[in-house]
């Protein structure tokens, strides 16, 4: 019976390089998937991209290519990834250039566009009860394309696919589509290779990363985690493990914690590609290093694409102060309580005013010591640059102004850039392919 | 009483301002006391300073799970809150402080 062996390369955009090499060199690979792309990050791409038309990928898009098509050309690895960003073609480009630089020549480099609905905006519907932003704010809106588009490119002979916004199972589903020429509505296959690519998309989360907790949970070698891959069969049906060496662990524990990671409803995970349902899925172990997961299922795909509206959300600032040694909780509270005073008056949004070290995560805990050191910090929106310097400035002055021995302050202001979500109809949207030959 | 972190592990997972929590029971036969003590109701008072409307959970006996949904303001959505944790990564550890 035929199998494909799929393999996770980076789960966001800083991720770790080695890993992928370590995929592409000793995996055994059909395929090799980056993620790389967060909601925000295709905003912040869009505005980079408005200044240079020949940017607005993924910054890490080289140095990441340099490392791995070398091997990934020996071995007859293909690529798919998301570092398109905001501008897939000009990825592709760059792409061409690496393979041509390394020699990789006849290198089939693909790009998938077309997820960009900036012009459509006339076209959103709200997604949930989430009111539409105002116009005037919209930075970038991207839908979230299927699986389809990415089996097509791999159908007409691509070694490296780039995409922009796709949903981030279907980089790993639209692979599985085009070995297995699944039926894109049997929903069985769809759900079931959903949720190999939804348990792969995270790589290191799969196989002990985000996990470890010291005496409960322990982890080996987390310093050199290997990334997780799929021998994934015809029924759908997959075996999870990662190259034999690595560090790390492939677990019921780890499993079980990354199928139902950033889930609602376990029965209804929505994709373009299929509504799948994970509550029937099974983990068996079947070595030490290697996990049988099966039984996802599937209905229908929904009508809509989902759209990511960026929206300029004006800018935040930051500082921070700290206080040690006896006493330190109390310099603290003074701290805060001045600084509450001098800001009340500068037209700051939701400020904000924690404790690090006591009360920043989880607000203040009851019957907890008094900590040895403590750090204050204060963050607020703004509208105006002149007020949000103004924050900074109070910490900064705590130096001279506030309580005893305040000490290492740091302080930044940013703009930010905020998700909303919304909907749109799907034949609105064209996916469209174009590619190039190193 | 003890701490659910002795029978249970979690990891929180963000979409827009709603925050997932999943909790698994270390060992088959504690599933059944995980979903007698950890409830919708103890868990939206342990996660009250945070959220804007009672939990939702999913039970999910096939994994001995169970799938907790919180929503937090609209302000606390990942690419807007000012918390210093503005995912909400470190929610799964409050879960796991519950005296259960």
């Amino acid at each position: 019976m035929k199998k494909i062996r799929i393999g996770a390369g980076a789960g966001f955009s800083g991720d770790r390089i080695e890993p992928a090499v370590e995929l592409a060199e000793k995996g055994h690979l059909d395929f090799l998937v980056f993620e790389c792309l967060a909601e925000r990050t295709v905003a912040l791409s869009q505005l980079r991209k408005r200044e240079d038309p020949n940017a607005g990928f993924d910054p890490l898009l080289g140095e990441r290519m340099h490392a791995v098509l070398p091997a990934c050309r020996r071995n007859g690895v293909r690529v798919i990834s998301n570092m398109g960003a905001a501008n897939p073609r000009a990825a592709a480009r760059e792409t061409i250039g690496i393979a041509k630089r390394l020699g990789l020549h006849g290198l089939r480099v693909a790009c998938i566009e077309g997820d960009d609905v900036l012009h459509l905006k006339h076209a959103f519907r709200p997604f949930d009860d989430q009111p539409l932003p105002a116009d005037t704010t919209i930075i970038s809106s991207n839908a979230y394309l299927g699986a389809d588009a990415v089996a097509e490119v791999l159908d007409r002979g691509a070694d490296v696919v780039l995409v922009g916004r796709v949903a981030d199972p279907s980089l790993f589903l639209g692979a599985l589509i085009h070995a297995f020429g699944w039926n894109t509505e049997s929903w069985e296959s769809m759900g079931q290779g959903t949720a190999v690519g939804h348990l792969l998309e995270c790589a290191g989360q799969l196989t002990g990363g985000y996990f470890a907790d010291p005496g409960y949970k322990d982890v080996p070698d987390l310093d050199r985690l290997g990334f997780p891959l799929a021998e994934v069969s015809e029924d759908g049906s997959a075996l999870l493990t990662k190259v034999e060496g690595s560090g790390g662990l492939i677990t019921l524990q780890t499993c079980r914690e990354q199928i139902l990671y950033e889930v609602l409803n376990p029965s209804s995970y929505i994709t373009p590609d299929v509504v799948a349902d994970f509550t029937e899925v099974r983990f068996d172990q079947q070595t030490p290093g290697a996990m049988r997961v099966s039984g996802a299922k599937g209905k229908p795909r929904p009508q809509d694409y989902k759209v990511s509206i960026g929206i300029d959300d004006g800018l935040i600032a930051e500082g921070q102060i700290s206080y040690a040694g006896p006493g330190a909780l109390a310099r603290a509270e003074l701290a805060r309580q001045i600084l509450e005073k001098r800001l009340a008056q500068i037209g700051a949004e939701d400020l904000r005013i924690d404790l690090i070290g006591l009360s920043s995560m989880h607000g203040m805990p009851a019957d907890w010591p008094a900590p040895y050191e403590v750090r204050l910090r204060a963050a607020a929106r703004f509208k105006r640059e002149i007020d949000a310097r103004h924050l900074t400035r109070e910490v900064e002055s705590l130096y001279l102004n506030g309580p005893a021995a305040g000490a290492g302050v740091t302080f930044a202001v940013r703009q930010n850039i905020a998700i909303v979500p919304a909907l749109i109809a799907r034949e609105f949207v064209t996916p469209s392919i174009s590619m190039e030959v190193a | 009483m003890m701490k659910l972190r002795t029978i249970a592990h979690a990891r929180a997972g963000d979409k827009g301002n709603l925050v997932n929590i999943s909790v698994f029971a270390y060992r088959d036969e504690d599933y059944a006391l995980l979903a007698d003590r950890v409830t919708e109701e103890r868990v939206s008072e342990l996660f009250r300073e945070h959220i804007t409307r009672p939990v939702t959970r999913y039970c999910v006996p096939n994994l001995c799970g169970l799938n907790f949904v919180l929503q937090r303001r609209p302000t606390d959505s990942v690419t807007r809150s000012l918390c210093l944790d503005a995912h909400g990564k470190s929610l799964s550890s409050l879960m796991l402080s519950m005296e259960i």
